[in-house]
């Protein structure tokens, strides 16, 4: 899976949380939640949606580290690279 | 057989099984009748069957009444429904509520036979249509034969209730051919489907029914299915048979001779109304005589009149 | 039309879900209600056969009390018996236009209203005809949004019929944009008036307290650590629960205000605000919060949110609630005095735990504190007991092992 491939499905699962999300104004490395009014609930389930999505289960601990779209397609690319490895 | 000799044979197959029943009249006996129905009878009955009264409606009927009561089962001829107004003291406050007022110890088996309605150029003394009145009244049972079977029919139907029945002979009909059945006298209160249909419901009775059909004619000639019904007996009224075309045409218009205004067609729209309401695709409508005293003049009269055309016209206006 | 909240005077029928002849379940959802705050599921009070449907789905916003359909009760005989309306569900109904008979026997006779000022003298109403409305009825359809082809424009059961069979999805319904736009300023009504009423009428007083929350904090991101994300807890979920068990503590403050007269709640059913997207909020209860563990507290947190914001809240939920809970700690916010939704006799408000210099036996630390706040009706209870209620908070917050 190549890194537009999980941009793409980043932004269809963050859809899922935010319906009136629009894909094109979406800044990439801006702080979804400063610019999506989403609180620590709709997080919480945008991380088991990507779970869902990707099969990856972020710890706890890595939650800060998917605050912007940018950031989740790379902790992403690096979970799915780990596991292929492995 | 016309309509006026299926009335007579009714009457004379009724005399002659049972000696209790007569019949009892204006000119009834030399004369024949007004309209001849009983033309004839006299020969063979004799005069103590069949009684010339004198012009008394109220007299007569009241001995009516009391034959019944006597044990007897009169017939009694009333020349015109006009007439019969002499005579609605006897009729409403006794023959309709003896049997009620004695407890049930005493009944009226009468049968009333008048003739009503226009289109003879008699003019306001003879031609109005005042049958609601009469199915106003509870207690009596008012019945309108519109065919040569029903005048039959009807009558010796009439002849076996145990209480007074007022049957209205509309005058146009009396030349009216056709055929007469033999067999078992009908049930009261059953309404007679005329014509089949599937777009609108024409309910009628007594001699609007032949403008009635001529117009279902008109109608169909336009692609409009009208079903008719003929109500026969207006008091008990059969609103199942109503409700039940009601329900599958969804469209229905009422159409008698009378005056609008409080008329029976109100009494059968109401009912619609009532039992029948969720059925409805069009409001109903009524079809009847212009609210005037009965014109003597021929065209005024025919105008007064509820004819085919008004009857189609108003059906066009519910689609 | 049941009543779904304290402040609902109308609603409209979205949907029926049950087909006139069918068997219905006590606590079986037949039909969906939009109120001015969600769609909400009617369930049904009592058991038997859904004998006829009086109101077809449609626009028509419907005053609480009229009768929606009719149920055929087991032993009742079907076409006489007087058949139960759907019961409304928690307040008694607004009557609707109602002439007690002894108005009706006494001599006077009102004078003559003028036909003009009658309601629908003016032709308000779609012309449909009997037949039209009932058929659209039975198909689900808006017999007023059809053009119709009879006299007068009347819309006639041929009419219904053609509508059914040309486009049996085009149902006459707005887009769904605007739907959501009409949806929100109904809310916003509803907002308005039971805020308005609140503030009209419930004498409120304000109490705050900071409490540490380094323990529960510290739990919580120990429990959350060793486990998948489908299993996490978010700490809103540990102030749910310590603020029902505080309140099992101080009753005085569960409960309503009603003719008069504070009725308290044997149940703790905590309604929980959720903010809506686009603006907005409802705040539906999680059933018996101080009885659940925290896991199922959990899930029925987050299936509350999922469904508020699809606007598909139960009846229950919206008119359940014996104490409201709101937290506005995801923005910084330090504290809420917020206004309590009648007839509920307080509410519970969170700020945002911050980083904060504390004093910890004689030392200063750096602690995550938390304002909280109790709006509470003065009429139910006093400063005092509010104060003892959010002493029981804290406390609790301080064990949270044992939420």
């Amino acid at each position: 899976m190549n890194e537009q491939e999980i941009r793409d499905r980043v932004i269809k699962t963050l859809g899922g949380i935010v319906p009136e999300l629009d894909p094109g104004s979406l800044k990439q490395a801006k702080s979804l939640r400063d610019q999506l009014d989403i609180d620590s609930m709709d997080f919480l389930n945008f991380l088991i949606a990507l779970h869902q999505e990707f099969g990856v289960d972020v710890p706890e601990a890595d939650a800060g580290k998917l605050a912007t779209i940018d950031a989740c397609v790379s902790y992403l690319a690096q979970a799915l690279q780990q596991r292929a490895q492995a | 057989m016309t309509y006026r000799e299926a009335v007579r044979e009714a009457m004379r197959e009724a005399m002659r099984a049972d000696p209790r029943v007569f019949l009892m009249g204006e000119d009834v006996g030399k004369y024949g009748g007004a309209f001849s129905v009983s033309h004839g009878m006299l020969a063979e009955f004799g005069p103590k069957r069949i009684r010339d009264t004198p012009l008394s409606e109220s007299t007569f009927v009241g001995a009516g009444i009391g034959a019944a009561l006597g044990g007897m089962r009169p017939i009694v001829e009333i020349m015109t429904i006009n007439f019969s107004l002499l005579a609605l003291d006897q009729i409403v406050n006794n023959a309709a509520t003896l049997r009620h007022m004695s407890g049930g110890q005493f009944g009226v088996p009468l049968v009333l036979r008048m003739a009503t309605g226009g289109g003879r150029q008699l003019a306001a003394q003879h031609s109005h249509s005042l049958e609601g009145w009469y199915a106003h009244i509870p207690g009596i049972k008012a019945a309108a034969p519109a065919t040569v079977a029903d005048a039959r029919g009807l009558l010796l139907a009439a002849l076996k209730e145990p209480d007074p029945v007022v049957l209205f002979e509309h005058a146009t009909l009396y030349p009216l051919e056709g055929e007469s059945e033999d067999g078992t006298p009908m049930q009261f209160g059953r309404a007679a489907l005329r014509r089949a249909g599937r777009d609108v419901s024409l309910i009628t009775y007594g001699g609007a029914l032949g403008k009635t059909l001529r117009a279902a004619a008109l109608l169909a000639e336009q692609g409009i299915e009208a079903e008719v019904i003929d109500l026969r007996s207006l008091r008990p009224l059969d609103t199942e048979t109503i409700f039940t075309s009601v329900a599958h045409t969804h469209r229905a218009v009422i159409v008698e001779e009378a005056w609008k205004t409080g008329g029976f067609a109100a009494e059968v729209s109401a009912c619609i109304m009532e039992g029948a309401f969720d059925a409805l695709d069009a409001p109903v409508v009524r079809v009847c005589g212009a609210e005037v005293p009965m014109p003597y003049a021929p065209q005024l009269e025919q105008a007064a009149l509820p004819q085919p055309e008004a009857i189609v016209k108003a059906v066009q206006g519910l689609f | 039309m049941p009543r779904l909240g304290a402040d609902m005077t109308a609603g409209k029928v979205v949907q029926w879900l049950k087909r006139p002849g069918e068997r219905i379940k006590r606590g079986e959802v037949i039909a969906v209600v939009e109120t001015d705050k969600a769609n909400v599921d009617v369930e049904s009070f009592i058991e038997g056969v859904l004998e006829k449907i009086l109101v077809a789905p449609g626009d028509e916003r419907l005053p609480v009390g009229t009768p929606l359909a009719l149920i055929r009760t087991e032993g009742t005989a079907a076409p006489s018996a007087p058949a139960a309306a759907v019961a409304p569900v928690a307040a008694a109904p607004i009557p609707a236009v109602a002439i007690a008979p002894a108005a009706v026997m006494a001599a006077a006779v009102p004078p003559a209203v003028p036909a003009a000022a009658l309601p629908g003298a003016a032709g308000e109403r779609a012309r449909v005809s009997p037949a039209a409305r009932k058929r659209a009825l039975e198909l689900q359809l808006d017999p007023a949004a059809l053009t119709g082809s009879g006299p007068q424009g009347r819309v006639t059961l041929a009419d219904v019929e053609r509508a059914a069979q040309a486009a049996p999805a085009a149902r006459a319904q707005p887009s769904p944009a605007e739907a959501a736009a009409a949806r929100q300023l109904r809310m916003r009504e509803a907002i308005a008036t039971s805020m308005a009423r609140s503030k009209r009428e419930i004498p409120h007083y304000y109490l705050a307290c900071t409490i540490d929350l380094g323990r529960a904090l510290a739990w919580l991101a120990e429990r959350n650590a060793g486990r998948a994300v489908t299993e996490r807890l978010i700490y809103a979920v540990l102030l749910i629960k310590a603020t029902a068990l505080a309140l099992r503590e101080v009753p005085e403050l569960n409960g309503f205000w009603i003719d008069n007269r504070a009725q308290h709640s044997e149940a703790i059913h905590a309604g929980v605000a959720i903010s809506l997207r686009g603006g907005g909020l409802v705040a539906p209860a999680l059933h018996h919060a101080d009885q659940r563990p925290l896991d199922e507290l959990m899930a029925g947190f987050q299936d509350l949110v999922k469904r508020a914001r699809a606007w598909s809240l139960k009846g229950s939920e919206m008119t359940d609630p014996t104490v409201t809970i709101t937290s506005l700690g995801e923005r910084g916010v330090e504290s809420v005095f917020g206004i309590i939704t009648p007839p509920q006799l307080a509410l519970v408000g969170f700020g945002t735990p911050l980083e904060r210099p504390w004093v910890v036996n004689g030392q200063v630390v750096p602690r995550p504190l938390l304002t909280v706040t109790l709006s509470g009706d003065h009429r139910a209870t006093d400063g005092h007991r509010g104060a003892l209620f959010l002493a029981a908070l804290d406390s609790l917050l301080q064990q949270p092992e044992a939420l």
